[in-house]
């Protein structure tokens, strides 16, 4: 008689295996599911509009026109604004808790990030439109999204651009201070030439998140319509936002130009995050290869 | 009788094992004490804690100018504990902390006031694993001068190249002096960490183990440089290679640890200092002939 | 530059600092450091503590029956509570974690574990940092298409929406947690003939537990204040509904969406409420996760 080294487990064995690989294999099923349907029920707009959907500026549902223009537009502006105010503070922020702070108060910063990436969007969007807005001059504006949005993503730029930075090798600090450099002048000699590349990869995933963030922006955009404006404190709209605030009372070609909307932003959010992860990536192997 | 006459010749005669030392090619001979105007660094029951650990124990010693200056000793002893003491680099340690008195000619080094930046323009230092920004040789070099003000290409260039000859580099690199720095060898990286160095001007030249990282053959090209380089400055290397030690310096100071009675860890202590011709040939603490003859360490 | 050895036959050098540019500069960049950190304590303070100072106001006023009572259907309406909107987010999210954590830790497991460097493993994880990134908006209108459009609003294609954003979260950092598991303890298990599947369930998982469990509450956290999502899945109910698959149903996050720009107080001091409660249960599960996290590191 043969030994039989396979054992009476071997089939538990392999449906244990397939059924993870199919629960792994879920990502790539969801992924593709989101992308066709969305893509296909945005189909009616462009059927009615053409390539012209991204061109026109005016957006009149009662008209059936639909122009995404003034959307993207506001996407980008206010993401830019959000940018503007967040990068300095979170790089600042990064540099301070690297090179400055003494190891007692690192610990309470990072609690202190932490604490504010757990605040839910939705809870910020509250406070932009009931506090922030109310504050003189801002109103519901960009300007207004654009420093909801900034907090944001300081945590997140905070976080990846500490441990970009915290790669920087010791011997080039040493090196630098033991020239006789200041310690702003060791931070740009030694530190920043080392993190550069990382820290654009940590902006750029801020971009992402800022792009798409719905409701803070939703709820302090102001839900302008039609124009391209670079006022910052005009109200304003962004893609997220329109959809959010007009979805309710749509009809169905309505409806299918907002999911063209989100089409567009799904697009544009993923080929974003997906440089700036590649970025962050090569520079931490980079970092770890040296 | 006969054995105990023979363990009393065997006392006089210098211990087997030592290494051969070659005199000293160039320089005025190596006196045992020097006057005090040729005194840089005086230490005076010099201790170095990490928090309330003491890690070095009370080192009185005087380096003397232009001269070579070899810290040896076993690992964990201290050498480049009080190396990186004399240049304030243990600021950056958080919970590190030097206590004792430690002159640069005459002027407290850890005083009240004392700018760490001001310390570290007189005293420069070259570490172990070579260093260079990546950025471009004359960049590299033209670094310190360019932090202290010099702005025009002119001057830049004197300097530079005079640096570059320094740290006998000059001829190899001049015709690329744009290129990256990384892309050199590891020898040549070191000597260019050397040029940035001296292109600051500095009086002292510290060295912590500037040769591990590099083969024989740089080695001993940087050893020959720091024999050029003597005249121009004070130079004091720690160094785990004592053949290094005997072939290069004019003194030498032998650390080693000791048992803290009161936190049973050991503690970096300084155990003879001395002519280094003296210490191969004749130490006079039996501690220094046992680590030079090998016989631990 | 030879200014030490100028300096050689002189009186003592003068090591104080000089009054100098680089300094002064170097000093306005820490202020500038320092500065930033203000600018993140800012908001926050200001963010917090409007919450608790007006939901306190609201919920202390009407404690505990705040958590329980109905949602007016009259927006002018004062007082009410959210009750219905803690039971809808407590179902929504409970029912998510219940989908997306089995699942997660069962890919990440594959990842891991079985394919670790095969050419599907790698596009597995690429897409999953690829849907980390789809905005939540997107989800919602995904769940939108594919279920609420067939089956109505309900709590559970909420749940739906919730667990694939959840998901990708969750296998990243089961992920993580499963490399830090010594390779020691699964060749042990091997070596006393334990099959793989075996020793995964009996060994790898249970080492790496806190680490999961951490991981997977942080996702939850996460999920609870989620409100884009929810509005296209679950609809704006505003009675009691208990039943997951069945009806419009209503969570906190869009509670507080719907309340902010109302234009009546009532409703705001409500949504100031919720965004109380929400913010506490979110600080709850993250804290919870926090505990997991400190107990991986004592066992070290």
């Amino acid at each position: 008689m043969e030994l039989d080294l396979r054992g009476s487990k071997a089939y538990a064995d392999r449906a244990f295996r397939w059924s993870a690989a199919a629960a792994a294999g879920l990502v790539l099923v969801v992924l593709g599911l989101i992308a066709i349907t969305i893509t296909g029920r945005s189909t009616p707009v462009f059927r009615q509009m053409g390539l012209q959907f991204f061109t026109t500026t005016r957006w009149s549902p009662a008209d059936a026109l639909f122009g995404a223009l003034p959307f993207v537009w506001g996407t980008a502006f206010t993401a830019l604004i959000a940018l503007a105010i967040a990068v300095p503070i979170s790089l600042g922020m990064a540099l301070f808790m690297t090179q400055v702070a003494p190891p007692g108060i690192k610990r309470p910063m990072v609690y202190l990030m932490d604490l504010l990436a757990g605040v839910p969007s939705v809870v910020f969007g509250l406070w932009g439109v009931l506090v922030l807005s109310q504050l003189v001059g801002l109103g519901r504006s960009f300007m207004t999204a654009g420093i909801i949005l900034a907090v944001m993503i300081i945590p997140i730029i905070t976080s990846l651009s500490r441990e970009v930075i915290e790669t920087t090798p010791p011997g080039d600090k040493e090196g630098a201070l033991a020239l006789g450099c200041t310690r702003w002048e060791m931070i740009r000699a030694a530190v920043i030439p080392h993190s550069a590349g990382g820290l654009v990869g940590a902006i750029m995933l801020g971009l992402g998140r800022a792009m798409g963030e719905t409701i803070a922006a939703a709820l302090v955009i102001g839900s302008a319509l039609g124009q391209i404006t670079i006022r910052p404190f005009a109200p304003g709209n962004s893609m997220p936002a329109v959809i959010a605030n007009e979805w309710g009372e749509a009809d169905a070609l309505h409806k299918s130009a907002l999911i063209a909307l989100a089409v567009t932003l799904f697009i544009i959010t993923v080929v974003v995050n997906l440089i700036a992860s590649t970025i962050v990536q090569r520079s931490m192997k980079k970092a770890q290869g040296l | 009788m006969q054995l105990e006459d023979r363990m009393e010749e065997s006392r006089a005669r210098p211990p087997r094992g030592l290494p051969q030392v070659k005199p000293m090619e160039a320089g005025p001979p190596v006196v045992s004490s020097r006057p005090e105007s040729q005194v840089v660094f005086d230490l005076e029951n010099v201790e170095v804690f990490y928090g309330t650990f003491r890690a070095v124990s009370r080192v009185n010693m005087k380096i003397f100018r232009n001269e070579i200056t070899a810290f040896i000793g076993p690992s964990g002893c201290g050498k480049t504990t009080v190396l990186r003491s004399f240049n304030r680099m243990h600021d950056v340690t958080p919970g590190a902390r030097v206590a004792g008195g430690l002159r640069y000619r005459g002027a407290e080094i850890y005083g009240p006031n004392v700018s760490a930046t001001e310390v570290r323009r007189r005293i420069g230092m070259v570490f172990q694993k070579p260093n260079p920004f990546p950025k471009s040789i004359y960049d590299n070099v033209a670094f310190g001068p360019r932090m202290s003000g010099t702005n025009s290409k002119a001057d830049l260039d004197v300097i530079v190249e005079k640096a570059l000859r320094g740290a006998a580099l000059w001829d190899e690199v001049k015709d690329r002096l744009k290129a990256s720095a990384l892309g050199m060898s590891g020898g040549q990286q070191q000597r260019l960490c050397i040029a940035r160095t001296i292109a600051v001007g500095p009086e002292v030249v510290l060295m912590d183990e500037p040769c591990s990282a590099l083969d024989p053959i740089a080695t001993a090209r940087i050893e020959e440089l720091m024999r050029e380089l003597k005249s121009r400055f004070t130079i004091v290397i720690v160094t785990h290679n004592m053949q290094q030690a005997a072939r290069c310096s004019d003194r030498t100071a032998f650390f080693t640890t000791e048992l803290d009675s009161k936190s049973d860890r050991r503690t970096g202590t300084l155990v003879e200092y001395d002519v280094t011709t003296k210490i191969f040939s004749n130490p006079g603490d039996e501690r220094t002939e046992n680590y030079i003859t090998g016989r631990f360490g | 530059m030879q200014l030490a050895q100028q300096e050689q036959a002189a009186a003592p050098p003068d090591l104080r600092a000089k009054q100098s540019w680089r300094s002064v500069k170097s000093l306005i960049m820490t202020g500038l450091m320092i500065a930033s950190v203000a600018a993140v304590a800012l908001p926050l303070v200001a963010v917090v503590s409007a919450v608790l100072r007006r939901g306190l106001a609201v919920v202390a006023h009407d404690f505990p029956d705040f958590f329980i009572k109905e949602i007016p259907n009259i927006a002018r309406r004062p007082g009410g509570g959210m009750g219905p909107a803690i039971l809808g987010t407590l179902m929504v999210t409970g029912a998510a974690t219940l989908i997306a954590v089995p699942l997660g830790v069962l890919g990440a497991v594959y990842l891991h574990e079985y394919g670790i460097k095969n050419h599907f493993s790698r596009l597995v994880r690429f897409m999953s940092t690829v849907m980390s990134g789809v905005p939540s908006i997107v989800m919602g209108l995904f769940i939108y298409i594919v279920w609420t459009l067939h089956f109505g609003y309900s709590a559970f294609g909420g749940s739906l929406a919730l667990a694939c954003l959840m998901l990708p979260v969750v296998i990243g950092s089961t992920e993580q947690m499963l490399k830090l598991v010594p390779h020691h303890l699964r060749e042990a298990s091997y070596a006393l003939g334990s099959s793989k599947s075996r020793t995964i369930l009996t060994v790898v998982l249970p080492a790496a537990l806190p680490g999961i469990v951490s991981g997977s509450l942080l996702a939850v956290a996460r999920a609870a204040g989620e409100t884009a999502p929810l509005l296209f899945a679950v609809g704006a109910a505003n009675e009691y509904n208990p039943h997951l698959f069945e009806e419009a149903n209503t969570a906190l996050s869009v509670q507080i969406f719907g309340n902010a720009t109302s234009s009546f107080v009532a409703a705001q001091d409500r949504a100031w409420g919720a965004a109380l409660t929400l913010v506490l249960v979110t600080f709850l599960v993250t804290l919870a996760a926090r505990v997991f996290t400190a107990r991986i590191a004592r066992k070290r």
